[in-house]
């Protein structure tokens, strides 16, 4: 839905071709989408006012390189800001002790049960501790039961007591029991509470106070609006947790709710949930997240891999070439080359907006280029510089020199077509930016789908 | 048990409380900044845009309503404060779908020809189960015979769940288990309501996120196969919205309308400190009207959604 942030920032720009500099006049706009785009993404309101302000200040006077527009390296100077923002290291969790103790912390429906049962089951396989749930929430209808069903999947005890309706109490006798059975870890699952429910806020701080765990977590639902910033705070003040789980970032949420808290409460996210398996836990990477608010793929890394690669000088043959339509296959096979310079061809695809998730299941190889390489290679040298000649049997010819089929031959004569039809079209902007969005919107390449 | 202890509150100071926040200082603002002005003044538009975005409104529903506000005051000039008051709420009232507003408080159904059947659908965790519970106990205070289909075959211990509520609130809930095909606990459910002459079906479902293309399609197929059973089942797919979600719900709501053509909207969770805004827009653009939301934990905190009491909390 938001992949739309590069192409409105993009416009924003439109009146900008030509200067060279952002200035105060030229960025407004840009802000104006950026905040709104943080908004769309449920940052909170006054953060995202906040950080459109830095951004400004960062941007102002910052030089635009001749190979990507204004709009892109506004959204580079957005995007490092907010993995800024975001923390800029991978927060491990704290399990020293024994046991070590870990209480999970949030409101109703975010997740607590479910992740309670994929942090055992992660610090089982990967960290190699002998866990223990504790089943401390007594409230909702069939919760013990669930960390039961959730405990036997993983084959990690858990410790309930149905009799005792305090969850102090079994907080403590879990701890106990973990003690005298030999496990080195305890994770307390607790109720889901509203922040302004006195008796239920009373209640967690007292487990807290009891148990003193290593670590309080607190679990939130990716999918949280603007209320993150007041739930978060809340919680906080009363439990001062020490870090955070985002759940249920396998849907299509933007997430922006994690900015929010990072910023109010400044504490790491640790985990997020990516599923309902109790598998799908990782290990919280803030860049991605930084991403993932401004749903744009991987746009940062990819305008930063096309500065690299970019020569300037050929690009400024390009442009002549392509404002006197003489645009030819010698062309685009060097332009295929300095796409292939620049990595994996996935890769390269996934980081363009809207792609990762389409390729997903996609194989494709550097093969897809090979390919085309082939094809083109198999054409004489005048038939590169004037496609146009190419007809049916030199078409035949090539598709036998080149080992692919004839109507392979043709999808690339029409890629060439709509690249070059396009390439004119965005004579002013990068051509190299150009060829990727052409290749972004290129379901039916040679190789691809297969 | 606490969750019982929250019993039978006055409902509007309880929708009010977990409103209030946002209604503080922003009318006595906007009074002064409009008071013998013809046009709003940025400034005010400003901090409406903070109430309403803050609100989960969104920034497009926002937008939408300042500019039609922006154009009343012009068109009507130098309006008052009382006057700015009802305006606001004129169109934000506007937004919200109300093609089969329930005018009484009342949980009612339509009649029907053989039991009325809600299918219940939603995202992990906005409360489907527990809207579940709450709905039954009130069709059944109502007279109503109520059955319920466990059709939340997946999430762990989802079926002992929805059966303690059958318990509390005397009502069959029918089951196969874990794990069983939910469509055929969906068919079956029917068939046995259908049998006992059971006014009302509530089927639950397993909480799916809406991006998952399976799980979707399986939403599908248990609407489809209750035709089976009766050709216009299911009468109502509620949609259950976490009142705190923001403007994903919009997603939501287009895939699940997708998969199953969602013709209610529940929102859950308004007795927090989140305003559930974001039901203002989805109900405008996907016109589907909110029927219910839940204020509390306690069996009875499940109020019949009342459209001026919705947007007179959010504004005072």
């Amino acid at each position: 839905m938001f992949n739309r942030l590069q192409e409105k920032l993009e416009k924003s720009f439109q009146t900008l071709k030509g200067q060279g500099s952002i200035t105060e006049i030229n960025v407004a706009q840009t802000m104006k989408e950026i905040r709104r785009a943080l908004l769309d993404a449920d940052v909170n309101y006054k953060i995202a006012k906040e950080f459109t302000n830095t951004v400004k200040e960062k941007a102002l006077g910052a030089n635009v390189l001749t190979a990507i527009s204004p709009g892109q390296l506004l959204t580079k100077i957005t995007h490092g800001e907010l993995a800024k923002l975001m923390g800029e290291t991978v927060e491990e969790l704290d399990t020293k002790g024994n046991p070590a103790i870990i209480l999970m912390a949030g409101l109703q429906g975010s997740g607590k049960t479910t992740h309670a049962g994929k942090l055992a089951h992660f610090l089982k396989t990967k960290k190699g501790k002998t866990p223990l749930l504790v089943a401390a929430d007594v409230y909702r209808p069939a919760a013990i039961d669930q960390l039961h069903v959730l405990g036997e999947q993983i084959g990690v005890a858990v410790y309930s007591n149905r009799e005792e309706k305090d969850p102090v109490i079994i907080a403590k006798e879990g701890i106990a029991f973990a003690k005298s059975n030999g496990m080195n870890l305890v994770i307390v699952d607790t109720a889901g509470r509203l922040a302004v429910d006195e008796k239920m806020m009373t209640e967690i701080a007292a487990i807290k106070n009891t148990i003193k765990p290593n670590e309080t977590l607190f679990v939130v639902d990716a999918m949280t609006g603007q209320d993150a910033v007041n739930t978060a705070k809340e919680f906080n003040d009363r439990l001062d947790f020490d870090g955070v789980i985002l759940t249920k970032l396998d849907g299509d949420s933007r997430g922006g709710a994690a900015l929010s808290i990072r910023q109010v409460v400044d504490k790491p996210i640790k985990f997020i949930g990516t599923g309902e398996k109790m598998e799908a836990l990782d290990v919280f990477y803030p860049s991605r997240m930084a991403d993932r608010i401004l749903g744009m793929g991987d746009v940062v890394s990819l305008v930063e891999r096309v500065q690299d690669q970019f020569d300037e000088e050929e690009a400024r043959k390009l442009q002549k070439k392509i404002a006197k339509n003489q645009f030819n296959f010698d062309d685009f096979l060097t332009q295929i080359k300095q796409i292939q310079k620049m990595g994996n061809v996935k890769d390269l695809m996934g980081m363009l907006p809207g792609m990762g998730k389409a390729l997903k299941d996609v194989e494709i190889g550097d093969d897809a280029f090979k390919h085309i390489e082939a094809i083109i290679s198999s054409m004489t040298p005048k038939e590169r510089l004037k496609p146009e000649i190419i007809d049916g049997s030199r078409k035949k010819r090539i598709a036998k020199g080149s080992g692919r089929e004839v109507n392979e031959v043709n999808q690339l004569m029409k890629q060439f077509t709509d690249t070059k039809k396009m390439m004119k079209m965005m004579n002013n902007k990068s051509a190299m930016a150009g060829l990727m969005k052409q290749f972004g919107g290129m379901p039916g390449m040679p190789g691809m789908g297969k | 048990m606490a969750w019982l202890n929250i019993f039978s509150k006055d409902k509007k100071e309880k929708l009010d409380k977990g409103l209030e926040k946002s209604k503080e200082g922003f009318l006595a603002k906007m009074s002064r900044a409009v008071a013998g002005k013809d046009t709003v003044d940025e400034e005010v538009l400003d901090d409406l845009e903070e109430v309403l975005v803050t609100s989960d409104v969104g920034v497009e529903t926002t937008l939408k309503v300042i500019k039609r506000i922006e154009e009343r005051v012009a068109r009507d000039k130098y309006v008052g404060t009382s006057e700015l008051k009802r305006i606001l709420r004129e169109e934000i009232a506007a937004l919200l779908d109300d093609k089969e507003e329930n005018k009484s408080s009342k949980f009612t159904i339509p009649k029907v020809d053989g039991p009325y059947v809600i299918m219940v659908v939603g995202v992990n965790g906005v409360g489907k189960t527990t809207t579940i519970g709450k709905l039954a106990n009130q069709f059944k205070l109502q007279g109503l015979k109520v059955v319920i289909g466990a059709a939340d075959t997946f999430r762990a211990a989802a079926v002992d769940q929805i059966k303690i509520w059958g318990e509390r609130t005397g009502v069959p809930v029918i089951s196969q288990g874990m794990g069983a095909d939910p469509a055929s606990v969906a068919f079956d459910t029917v068939e046995s309501a259908r049998a006992s002459g059971a006014d009302v079906v509530i089927i639950d479902t397993a909480g799916r996120l809406h991006n998952k293309i399976n799980l979707m399609n399986e939403l599908s197929k248990i609407k489809n196969v209750m035709k089976k059973v009766l050709p216009n089942a299911p009468h109502d797919v509620m949609l259950v919205i976490d009142g705190s979600t923001g403007q994903n719900a919009f997603e939501q709501a287009k895939a699940f309308t997708e998969a199953t053509e969602v013709s209610s909207l529940a929102v859950t969770k308004l007795d927090g400190t989140a305003k559930g805004g974001v039901v203002i827009g989805v109900s405008d653009q996907f016109s589907i009207p909110v029927r219910y939301i839940g204020v509390g934990e306690g069996i009875e905190d499940l109020q019949v959604f009342n459209k001026k009491e919705f947007v007179d909390s959010l504004f005072g």
